[in-house]
């Protein structure tokens, strides 16, 4: 019962604040939504058993990377305003946008809502758990992960260097 | 106890929401919001698996599109920090000059 009650309400917040990441003007309000679903998710990802990505998805993403969005926001100033809706695009682009998305929509929850799945069982995903399963079976793709990184943190710096010496 | 649909329809619904937002955005940093939005939700899909079939794989490759998400951010925004000091606007309207 508490389960189910704490299901719908995560759900209902991502979804809300969802379309309000979408639809909201202006940049830094919707950056700030979209933190609200991220606690939103990391709330299911809880009650899905997965303690450690919901705690990553806290920490890392929530705290982290949308921090830096929020400073680049921030820092872009007049060129983080965005024209109303109405007037960015033509009513003959919206529409068919608008019915792709809700389309699919349809056809994913018409699909899924028959579907016979298996009942969810909740592999406990403490740290110590998924440690043991990222360290035996998934050491390589963790060490070229960590490349990955390293790589972005090169092409970013690269990329928004001011060329003085130029 | 919620069954596994419901997970894989809201995983769907945030899907489909980030997909909007990317048709209807025309500022390139909601255009990365919308794209994190698409990211999360394919988390949730996976997150949800790994409980379906009693397995941790799915949470660690959640995990890895949290790394991967984390590369691309960086360098996204690196991008339109560059596009705007280039042009000194982030519309999509107003940057012609990759158009071939």
């Amino acid at each position: 019962m508490t389960q189910k009650f704490l299901f719908y309400f995560f759900a209902v917040l991502c979804v809300t604040s969802a379309l309000g990441v979408i639809l909201h003007p202006k940049p830094t309000r919707a950056l700030l939504l979209l933190i609200v679903t991220m606690a939103g998710l990391s709330g299911l990802f809880t009650l899905l058993g997965a303690y450690f990505v919901a705690m990553a998805q806290l920490v890392v993403y929530a705290g982290a990377v949308l921090v830096i969005f929020l400073f680049v926001i921030m820092l872009q100033g007049i060129a983080a305003v965005e024209a109303p809706l109405h007037q960015r695009f033509r009513g003959i682009y919206l529409l068919p946008a608008g019915a792709l998305s809700l389309g699919l929509a349809a056809f994913f929850v018409l699909m899924l809502h028959k579907m016979p799945l298996p009942a969810l069982q909740m592999p406990l995903g403490t740290v110590e758990n998924i440690g043991k399963t990222l360290f035996r079976d998934y050491l390589l793709p963790f060490e070229w992960a960590s490349l990955l990184i390293l790589l972005g943190v090169f092409a970013a710096v690269s990329l928004a260097k001011k060329d003085d010496a130029a | 106890m919620i069954p596994a649909s419901h997970y894989l329809i809201l995983s769907a619904l945030l899907f489909c929401i980030g997909l909007l937002g990317i048709l209807i955005r025309r500022n390139i940093l909601s255009l990365l919001l919308s794209i994190e939005l698409m990211l999360n939700a394919a988390n949730l899909n996976l997150v949800a698996g790994a409980a379906m079939h009693g397995q941790l794989d799915g949470q660690l490759m959640a995990f890895f599109v949290m790394v991967i998400a984390a590369a691309e951010v960086t360098i996204g925004l690196a991008i339109a920090v560059l596009l705007f000091r280039r042009g000194g606007s982030l519309d999509t309207h107003d940057i012609q000059q990759l158009k071939g």
